[in-house]
């Protein structure tokens, strides 16, 4: 938070002195002060460890559930002062202004919350026989001003800080924020419906299961990191044998998903694309070396062995569940739509969507990298190339889509490549996935 | 060089009938289980079902709670709403003003009906589950329902932190003893030290356990204050818990699935014998397992089995029928330092990349240390498949035992090819 911007610093000021004033001009008679502290220190402590919620980045403090369950037991002002108890959270990357304003927005955010709760009916104190279900109203209440006040004056302080555009929230990740929020703020009831009889007991026995899913979710996140990272790294080992097609299967992968993106496939679907972008052309490797680094013309047989590494590569990773839908596109990316590819010759709409999208990556990417044969093309002649092929090659629509998407986000063209000295380079002599110079097979012409 | 993938031999029991592949402890277990319900069942019968409305929601809930049940990591079959469902039914002292008077066994009675309600969608679909792990979902509240319920209603009951307290005690009890029952199963059934089967039993339990309790206690002790609604609201937290530990368990099978295939490629690309990195990480994880490995040393075991030849792929010509124990120990290095190099670039499993990258060393090394105990199981299980293959003659795979027996102490860990010669054995 450093150089702030002089409206930011007079926010963050007006914020404190809301929340002092908010706590110094109240009564502070009849507040129940061992409840008060055993909330604060659950406030402290859950405000120490930020939950993530989901593998977005939406990070949920479990400090709204006892900031809530105090505007119950404590009214406006105790909940005041268990939302300001978050300033002494213990988290090094924080600075005093960050802390103080933290804990100066959690206490606003209770105090008004409280005063609602009050408003709408509901009883300060601990819940009784009787409570239920009148409390569930002003508490629902209660929950909804709580989340609100606080997202809003968090993203006051963001946009005053330049740290957030003062248009265009992306309103999705706020959605879940405010969704992780919501909930996390309704199991402050749950703490303090059993606090007349077991008292901190119940926050304990509340947050004990939360914690665990918190670990759980934290696990889960590390996993997949680390699903995709091994597919990536097992990947990048196929592709060391040759020095030209490093990065292929990555920019495959993402050239994929750009295409899935832009026609509006489900984030699911994106997702099981990008990973067989990265696995299509694992199947290279069931296809003898010295095919691929022939310099000839190929014969029949080996021309045949190259055809046979889509249904190499889905040997390979047919067992991999999650992967089903994208097993086609391993399959049959390259087949044409005219009907003339391999390895079944499909033609137009029988050819699975996720093999016409990774077809038209792969070859793009093959084009754009540059080859021991030829220099890299540049993405204009690229994209000439592709609409030249569009109709009997590849699918129009999403040749289209793709160029659009490149278009708006840009692609990371490899560096040109200039082989190793000393060594007696080991490379291809003709790339299977350059549309732009098919394989010659001997007797055949080109294919 | 094309032989067939050989059967997995160690589950050769999975054709007779279901009860003779049980183990004494499971039968054990499952008995007491029955005998104990048919008790209650009858009881219930002869006194009749008090407070039936509290009694059907209760069950309701276990029902729900076990057709969510799921599978963790190890198979291990668990359905924390269940168990919260059960342990809140055993502890309920009362409902809004109404007192709970309902006996121990009409607990049992009414989670046995709900477990067996929830688990009939599953068997419908041909899911049959697993007897053991169901027996204890029974039994533990169970456990829990004889000792509190004669205490809940002594005076005991109108002191409420000391009653909070006992209810801790007994429920953290009861998963002790359903731990020590697990732990119990899973050394006879995969052959472990029952200690190290405590200690996974122990890690993979203790979280889901600590959950179940803790809402049991929380329904428990909110039905007071809220009635029975507190049933619903109450399963919210644990709820949470399960999907996220289901997430978990999810993305851990496919993590695994995933390595096992890719293991693949190394075949497909003709650097080792079709079947090879599979048949030495399944040795190498019965190996590890009779070398006392815990469950989750036994996972990084097995994911460097499966990818111990990944470093194969960078060379230039596949080394002939594939055996590495065949090749040079400095090509043999090479292979290693260029898979642990790649499994590095995955940035995680650190320590599967450190097993991969001193699998070639020999047992005795002048200068250093040896290498850790699952690159010393690795490099044996590699050898012997080397040599024997898919085949399963009994003569080779004795003579070759034989050799690596002579090259121990030097080259082998003697008690690594001891764990060897075991599991060979079994597999005759």
């Amino acid at each position: 938070m450093r150089g702030l911007p002089l409206a930011a610093w007079a926010y963050v000021c007006t914020v404190v002195v809301l929340a002092a004033s908010a706590i110094g001009l109240s009564s502070l008679d009849g507040i129940d002060w061992a409840t008060l502290a055993v909330l604060a220190l659950l406030s402290v402590i859950c405000e120490s460890a930020p939950a993530l919620l989901n593998s977005e980045n939406a990070r949920v403090s479990l400090s709204y559930s006892a900031g809530l369950a105090s505007v119950v037991l404590l009214g406006p002002v105790g909940a005041a002062i268990v939302g300001a108890s978050a300033m002494v959270a213990w988290r090094r990357e924080m600075g005093l202004e960050k802390r103080l304003f933290n804990g100066a927005q959690f206490a606003v955010s209770g105090y008004l919350a409280g005063v609602v709760y009050q408003m709408a009916g509901g009883t300060t104190g601990k819940p009784t026989n009787g409570s239920f279900p009148g409390i569930i109203t002003p508490y629902l209440c209660a929950v909804v001003t709580y989340v609100a006040v606080n997202l809003a004056l968090i993203g006051v302080v963001l946009v005053l800080g330049k740290m957030a555009p003062v248009w265009g929230f992306r309103w999705r990740p706020i959605g879940n924020l405010a969704a992780g929020q919501l909930s996390y703020g309704v199991f402050g009831l749950l703490i303090a419906a059993p606090w007349g009889l077991i008292g901190p007991f119940s926050a304990v026995l509340v947050l004990l299961p939360m914690l665990l899913a918190r670990w759980a979710f934290q696990q889960t996140s590390d996993q997949q990191q680390a699903h995709a990272a091994t597919i990536a790294a097992l990947c990048q080992a196929v592709e060391t044998k040759d020095y030209y097609t490093r990065g292929h299967s990555e920019r495959v992968s993402r050239g994929s998903a750009l295409i899935a993106e832009a026609i509006g496939m489900r984030p699911e679907r994106v997702g099981a694309i990008r990973y067989a972008g990265m696995l299509h052309d694992v199947g290279k490797l069931g296809v003898p070396t010295k095919v691929l680094q022939k310099a000839g013309d190929l014969t029949e047989e080996e021309f045949a062995a190259i055809q046979l590494h889509p249904m190499r590569g889905l040997e390979i990773v047919r067992d991999i569940g999650f992967l089903d839908e994208a097993l086609a596109g391993i399959m049959h990316h390259h087949e044409r739509m005219d009907g003339t590819g391999y390895p079944m010759g499909l033609a137009g709409a029988e050819i699975p969507v996720f093999a016409r999208v990774i077809s038209v990556a792969d070859a793009f990417d093959s084009m754009t990298s540059t080859r021991s044969y030829r220099a890299a093309r540049s993405l204009e002649e690229g994209i000439a190339e592709l609409r030249r092929s569009a109709g009997g090659h590849f699918d129009p629509d999403l040749v289209e889509a793709f160029i659009a998407a490149i278009e708006s986000q840009g692609w990371d063209q490899p560096d040109p490549v200039a082989p190793p000295e000393g060594e007696d380079i080991e490379t291809t002599q003709q790339d299977h996935d350059d549309p732009s110079a098919p394989l010659r097979v001997a007797g055949e012409g080109v294919r | 060089m094309s032989a067939p993938a050989s059967a997995p031999v160690t589950r050769s029991d999975r054709h007779r009938p279901a009860w003779q592949s049980l183990d004494s402890a499971q039968l054990l277990l499952i008995a007491v289980a029955g005998m104990l319900i048919i008790a209650s069942v009858t009881q219930v019968g002869a006194v009749g079902i008090e407070d039936s409305r509290t009694a059907i929601l209760f069950g309701a809930l276990i029902a729900v709670g076990e057709l969510l049940r799921m599978i963790m990591p190890g198979n291990r079959e668990v359905a924390p709403i269940a168990s919260a469902g059960s342990l809140g039914y055993a502890l309920l002292l009362r409902v809004g003003s109404e007192p709970a008077t309902h006996s121990a066994f009409q607990a049992v009675t009414v989670t046995a009906c709900g477990t067996f309600i929830g688990a009939l969608p599953h068997i419908a679909v041909g899911r049959m589950p697993a007897l053991d792990a169901m027996a204890r979902r029974i039994l533990s509240p169970a456990l829990v329902a004889f000792i509190f319920r004669p205490l809940g209603h002594s005076s005991l009951r109108h002191h409420w932190p000391l009653l909070i307290t006992v209810m801790a005690l007994i429920v953290m009890l009861s998963c002790v003893a359903e731990v020590v029952a697990a732990a119990t199963i899973r050394a006879e059934a995969v052959r472990t030290r029952f200690g190290i089967a405590l200690g996974d039993e122990i890690r993979a339990k203790l979280p889901l356990c600590a959950s179940s309790g803790a809402t049991g206690m929380l329904i428990a002790v909110s039905t007071f204050v809220m009635g029975p609604v507190a049933l619903l609201v109450f399963t919210a937290p644990i709820l949470v818990t399960q999907v996220a530990f289901r997430r978990f368990a999810g993305i851990r099978a496919t993590n695994l699935q995933t390595v096992r295939a890719l293991s693949r490629v190394t075949e497909v690309g003709g650097y080792v014998e079709t079947g090879h990195s599979r048949r030495v990480s399944a040795l190498a994880v019965a190996m590890g397992r009779e070398l006392g490995m815990t469950e989750e040393a036994l996972l990084e075991l097995e994911y460097a089995a499966l990818m111990h030849d990944i470093g194969q792929l960078s060379l230039r010509d596949p080394i002939p029928g594939g055996a590495t124990v065949l090749a040079s120990p400095s090509e043999q290095r090479r292979i290693a330092d260029l898979g642990a190099g790649v499994i590095t670039k995955t940035g995680v499993l650190p320590e599967v990349a450190e097993i991969v990258r001193r699998q070639s060393e020999p047992y005795r090394t002048a200068e250093g240390s040896a290498p850790p105990l699952a690159s010393r199981v690795i490099k044996v299980a590699n050898a012997y498949d080397d040599l024997v293959g898919a085949s399963s003659d009994r003569d080779r795979s004795a003579a070759v035992l034989e050799r690596l027996r002579g090259d121990s102490a030097a080259e082998y860990d003697p008690t690594v090819v001891e764990a060897l010669g075991h599991v060979v054995d079994r597999r005759r």
